[in-house]
C-alpha cells in the first residue's frame, strides 16, 4: 500500500546504511597503511570531532558562528592545565574539558543567542576574543604567548602510554570520535534534531507551530560547545601542548572551510573535508605559508560559487 | 452570551504617531466562520500578529476561550490551540511535504525536545501527518521537497500544517493569495470542509470567497473596526461600499 | 588634578581621532548590510587597500599627501565596482553562511595578495612636514596629524550626513535601506544604487584606512585583525544606520583609547564587555530599526 511505503521511507531514515561503516574502516586501514603518520592521523580525527561540533550548530541549526574556537580552546586549556598541575588522567581531563566548554557555551549562549545575523556573528567573535584576551592576560597560568607547557598525560586506564609513534593517541582519538559520532547521529535524527532543521529553514514557521526556538538553540549551542571542548582536550592531550592560537579567528575560520569543502549539514561533510584540508595543509603549507592562505581563500570563493554543497554535494549531482 | 472562542478588548497598537490597531473590539464565536476584510493597509495582518503574539500590543486584552493570553508568548498560544497561517507562504523550504507537517504534529505532541530517540520511531506521528496529506490530496507528493510544489499546493500545505496542530481557533491569512484561479478551487473546498468545531477567521481580499464562506464579516479600515455583521448587511452597507470604491461587490 | 585633566583631554583627543577612522571605515559596511542584506567580512580589505595605496603613492611616486589621499579613495572605490557587480551581487539577500564564507575567502586572499605585492612588513605613514609635529594652541599643544585627522574626519562626516539628508541620491539611499521593495516599486533603480552606494562606502573605507594608517597599522593581516572592530561599530551602531555607527565609533574609540591608556594589560577586553552590555540593552544597536 502506498500509505505504508511513504510513511516507511520517513520512519526508516535513521537506519544505518552500509556506507556509513566506510569512514571507520578507512580509519582502521590508515592505521596499518600509514604507521609513520599516526600523530597527524590523531590530529585529523580530533579535528573531525571539532568540525562535527561546528556542523551541528552551523549546518543543522543554522547558527553562523566565527567563535567555535572559544570552546575548542577552553577544552584544550582545561585538559592542559589539569595535566600540567598534577592530574594527568586523560579520560577525566577530557570530560573536564567538555564540561568547562559546555559551561562557557551555555553562559555565552544565554547572552548572545537572542540576537541574529551579523550581530550574532560578531558576538560569537567577541566571546572568543574575550577568552583569548583573558587567557593571554593570565600568562602566569597559561603560558600566554609561549603556550602551555609541562603537560604530563598519564596512561589510559593505567595501561596505554602515549608513545612517540602516536599509536595510543590514534586509537584514543578514534574511539572518542566514534562515541561522539554515535551521539551526534542520534541527535540529528531525533525529533530535536529535526526541529533544528526547521529552525534553520524557517524560524518564523517554527515559532508558529509552538516550538520553543530559543531554548532549542541554546541546547544545541551548549552540546556543540561540549563536543568542541572535547576535541580541544584531545589535541592538548595527544600533543601535550596548548597554544593561544587554539582560541583564534584562524581556528574558527578554518573549521568552516573544512566543513564547506566536505559539505555542510550533512553529518559526513566533516569526515571528508577535514582529512582533505589537513593532509593538503601538511603537504603544501610548509612550501610557503603565504600562498597557502591564497589558495585556501580562492578555494572557498570557488566552492561557494560553484560547488556549494561541497564534495558530498558533487556526489549528489553525479548520482542524478 | 457564551464565552467566545477568541476575543479582543480594546486591542491597541501604535508605532509612535502611527496607529495600526485602534482599540479593536472583536469576538469570534465557537465554530464560527468569520471573515476579516478591509482595504490594503487596513491592519488585518497586524491584527493577526497581535492576536497570535508575534507583535506586542500597546494596550488592550486578548482572551482565548475566556482566558487572558495577552502576556503569553507565541508558542504558548499555539499550545492552547490558537493557530495561524501566513499570507506569504512560510514553509520549511528544503524539507519534504510530509516532514513539514510531521514537524507540526510532533511539536503538538510535545515530542520536539526528545534528543536521543530517532524521530522515525514515532510512527503514529508520521501516520497522522500522512493522513492529513491524504485529506488534502497531497499524498502523492509527500516526499517531494515542498518548494518544488506548485504555489497553490504549497498554500494547501500551510493549511495542513495548521491542522496538524489541532487548532481550536484558526486564523487563515489570505489563504488564496497569489494562487492562480485554476488552483484556488481546491483551497476553497478544503476550507469549506474544515471541522465545524474549529472557530475560523479568514482574512481575504477575494470577495467571492468571503461571501461564500463567511457567516459574519468584520470590516477593518486603518486599524479601526468600521462595521461588523452578517454578509447581507455588510454588502448593503453604504460605508463599506465607499471604502471599496471600485471594488467588485456581490449585489 | 592637572594630571587627571591632562589624561582626560589626551583620551578624548586620541579617542576622537580613532573614532573618526573607525566611522569612515565602517559606515560603508553598515549601509551594505542594511541595504543589500550582505555580510561583507572582507570590508576591511578596502580600508587596507587605501592604506597601501596612500603609502605607496607617497613613498614611491612622491605624490603629495592630499593627492595621495584622493588617489587612495578613488582607486579603492573604482576597484570595488567589479567586486560588487561580478561577485557580491549574486548573494544579496541570500544565505548568510554563503556570504560569510565568500568574504572570508576573499579576506584570506587579501592577506596573501598584500604580502606578495608589498611584503610582510607594516607600511608606516609618513605625514607631510606641514602635518608633522605639534599644533600649539596656547593652553595646550596637540599632535598635528591627529588634529588634522579629527578636522578632516569631521568635515567628511558633515558632508556625508548633509548629502544623505539633502540630495536625491541620499534620499534614494535612505529609501532603499528603509524598505527595499517599496523603493523598487517607486521606480528607484536599485541595481545602480547598490553599485554607487557600495563604491561610496568602499571609497570612504579606503580613505579611512589611508588617513588612519598610523592608528590601524597597514600590514597584510589588516582585514582579519581589525574585522572585529568594524563589526562591533556596525552592530552597536545599528545595521543600516548612517548616524548610528558614528556614535558607536565614538563610544568604542574613546573606550579603547581609555583602556589602552589606563589598563593596557587588559587589551581590548573592555571593548568586548561594553559591546555585550550595549547589545544586551539594545539588541538592534543604538540606532537600529525595531
Amino acid at each position: 500500500m502506498t500509505t505504508s511505503r511513504l510513511v516507511e521511507a520517513l520512519a526508516r531514515r535513521h537506519h544505518y546504511h552500509p556506507l556509513e561503516g566506510l569512514p571507520w574502516l578507512a580509519a582502521i586501514a590508515a592505521y596499518f597503511a600509514f604507521p609513520s603518520y599516526l600523530p597527524l592521523g590523531a590530529q585529523v580525527l580530533a579535528t573531525i570531532l571539532f568540525a562535527l561540533s561546528a556542523d551541528l550548530v552551523l549546518g543543522y541549526a543554522g547558527i553562523v558562528t566565527l567563535g567555535q574556537a572559544a570552546f575548542f580552546g577552553a577544552g584544550a586549556y582545561t585538559a592542559g592545565l589539569l595535566a600540567a598541575h598534577g592530574w594527568g588522567e586523560p579520560i577525566t581531563g577530557l570530560l573536564a574539558g567538555a564540561l568547562v566548554a559546555a559551561l562557557i557555551g551555555l553562559l555565552s549562549g544565554i547572552v548572545i543567542l537572542r540576537t541574529t545575523g551579523l550581530t550574532l556573528l560578531m558576538l560569537t567573535l567577541v566571546v572568543a576574543s574575550m577568552l583569548y584576551e583573558a587567557v593571554n592576560k593570565a600568562s602566569w597560568l597559561t603560558g600566554g604567548d609561549d603556550g602551555l607547557q609541562g603537560m604530563e598525560v598519564w596512561r589510559i586506564f593505567g595501561q596505554f602510554r602515549f608513545d612517540l609513534f602516536g599509536q595510543t593517541a590514534y586509537f584514543y582519538c578514534l574511539i572518542v570520535l566514534f562515541l561522539c559520532w554515535l551521539a551526534v547521529r542520534r541527535i540529528v535524527h531525533s525529533p530535536f534534531g529535526r526541529s533544528l532543521v526547521g529552525i534553520r529553514e524557517n524560524v518564523l514557521r517554527m515559532h508558529a507551530i509552538g516550538a520553543p526556538v530559543a531554548r532549542r538553540r541554546l541546547v544545541v549551542y551548549t552540546i556543540s560547545a561540549a563536543l568542541a571542548g572535547m576535541s580541544g582536550a584531545l589535541i592538548a592531550q595527544t600533543t601535550q601542548f596548548v597554544a593561544l592560537s587554539f582560541l583564534g579567528l584562524d581556528r574558527s575560520g578554518t573549521v568552516l572551510i573544512m566543513l564547506i569543502i566536505g559539505g555542510v549539514g550533512r553529518l559526513y561533510g566533516a569526515f571528508i573535508g577535514v582529512p582533505l584540508y589537513m593532509i593538503a595543509q601538511d603537504r603544501f603549507s610548509t612550501i610557503d605559508p603565504v600562498y597557502w592562505y591564497f589558495w585556501i581563500g580562492l578555494l572557498m570563493v570557488l566552492v561557494v560559487l560553484f560547488a556549494r554543497g561541497g564534495v558530498l554535494g558533487l556526489f549528489d549531482r553525479f548520482r542524478r | 452570551m457564551s464565552t467566545p472562542a477568541l476575543e479582543t478588548r480594546g486591542l491597541h497598537k501604535s508605532f509612535g504617531a502611527l496607529t495600526v490597531a485602534n482599540a479593536v473590539e472583536f469576538r469570534l464565536e465557537h465554530g464560527a466562520r468569520h471573515a476579516l476584510i478591509g482595504p490594503n493597509g487596513a491592519g488585518k495582518t497586524t491584527f493577526v500578529n497581535l492576536v497570535t503574539g508575534a507583535l506586542r500590543p500597546s494596550a488592550g486584552q486578548i482572551r482565548l476561550d475566556g482566558a487572558d493570553i495577552t502576556d503569553l508568548p507565541q508558542a504558548a498560544r499555539v499550545k492552547r490551540g490558537l493557530v495561524r497561517t501566513f499570507q506569504i507562504t512560510a514553509l520549511f523550504r528544503g524539507l519534504s511535504v510530509l516532514e513539514n507537517v510531521t514537524l507540526a504534529v510532533c511539536e503538538r505532541q510535545g515530542l520536539g525536545d526528545e534528543l536521543l530517540r530517532p524521530a522515525g520511531r514515532h510512527r503514529a506521528v508520521i501516520e497522522e501527518a500522512f493522513e492529513l496529506l491524504e485529506r488534502f490530496g497531497l499524498a502523492d507528493e509527500a516526499l517531494r521537497p515542498v518548494n518544488t510544489l506548485a504555489y497553490g499546493r504549497q498554500r494547501l500545505v500551510e493549511i495542513a500544517i495548521a491542522l496538524g496542530l489541532s487548532p481550536r481557533v484558526l486564523l487563515l491569512d489570505e489563504p488564496a493569495a497569489g494562487v492562480p484561479s485554476g488552483e484556488s478551487g481546491l483551497i476553497i473546498d478544503v476550507i469549506e470542509n474544515l471541522p465545524s468545531d474549529i472557530a475560523l477567521l479568514i482574512i481575504e481580499h477575494d470577495m467571492d470567497l468571503v461571501f461564500r464562506l463567511a457567516q459574519r464579516i468584520t470590516v477593518l479600515v486603518q486599524g479601526s473596526v468600521l462595521v461588523e455583521g452578517p454578509p447581507d448587511a455588510i454588502a448593503a452597507d453604504t460605508r463599506v461600499r465607499q471604502v471599496y470604491l471600485g471594488e467588485r461587490m456581490p449585489a | 588634578m592637572g594630571d587627571i585633566l591632562s589624561a582626560v583631554v589626551n583620551i578624548a583627543f586620541n579617542g576622537l581621532a580613532f573614532a573618526m577612522v573607525l566611522y569612515l571605515i565602517s559606515v560603508g559596511l553598515s549601509v551594505t548590510m542594511g541595504m543589500m542584506g550582505f555580510v561583507n567580512l572582507a570590508h576591511g580589505v578596502f580600508a587596507m587597500a587605501g592604506g597601501y595605496v596612500v603609502t605607496s603613492l607617497m613613498r614611491e611616486q612622491g605624490v603629495p599627501f592630499p593627492l595621495a589621499l584622493l588617489g587612495a579613495a578613488l582607486t579603492v572605490a573604482a576597484a570595488s565596482v567589479p567586486v560588487e557587480r561580478l561577485l557580491y551581487r549574486r548573494f544579496y539577500g541570500g544565505d548568510e553562511l554563503d556570504q560569510v564564507l565568500l568574504t572570508i575567502g576573499l579576506a584570506f586572499m587579501s592577506v596573501a595578495g598584500a604580502t606578495y605585492i608589498w611584503g610582510p612588513l607594516q607600511q608606516p605613514l609618513q605625514p607631510p612636514p606641514w602635518l608633522s609635529g605639534v599644533a600649539d594652541l596656547g593652553f595646550r599643544s596637540f599632535p598635528a596629524y591627529r588634529s588634522f585627522l579629527i578636522l578632516c574626519g569631521a568635515a567628511l562626516v558633515t558632508v556625508l550626513w548633509l548629502s544623505i539628508e539633502r540630495t536625491r541620491f541620499g534620499a534614494r539611499v535612505r529609501a532603499a535601506v528603509d524598505n527595499l521593495r517599496m523603493a523598487q516599486s517607486v521606480g528607484i533603480d536599485t541595481s545602480r544604487l547598490f553599485m554607487a552606494t557600495f563604491a561610496l562606502g568602499s571609497g570612504l573605507a579606503g580613505l579611512g584606512g589611508a588617513l588612519g594608517a598610523d592608528l590601524l597599522t597597514v600590514n597584510p593581516g589588516y582585514a582579519l585583525q581589525n574585522l572585529i572592530y568594524f563589526l562591533i561599530v556596525v552592530a552597536v551602531g545599528g545595521l543600516g544606520s548612517i548616524r548610528g555607527p558614528f556614535f558607536a565609533a565614538l563610544l568604542i574609540g574613546v573606550t579603547d583609547t581609555a583602556s589602552k591608556y589606563l589598563v593596557p594589560e587588559f587589551g581590548a577586553f573592555f571593548i568586548y564587555v561594553l559591546t555585550l552590555a550595549v547589545l544586551l540593552w539594545r539588541p538592534r544597536g543604538l540606532f537600529g530599526r525595531a
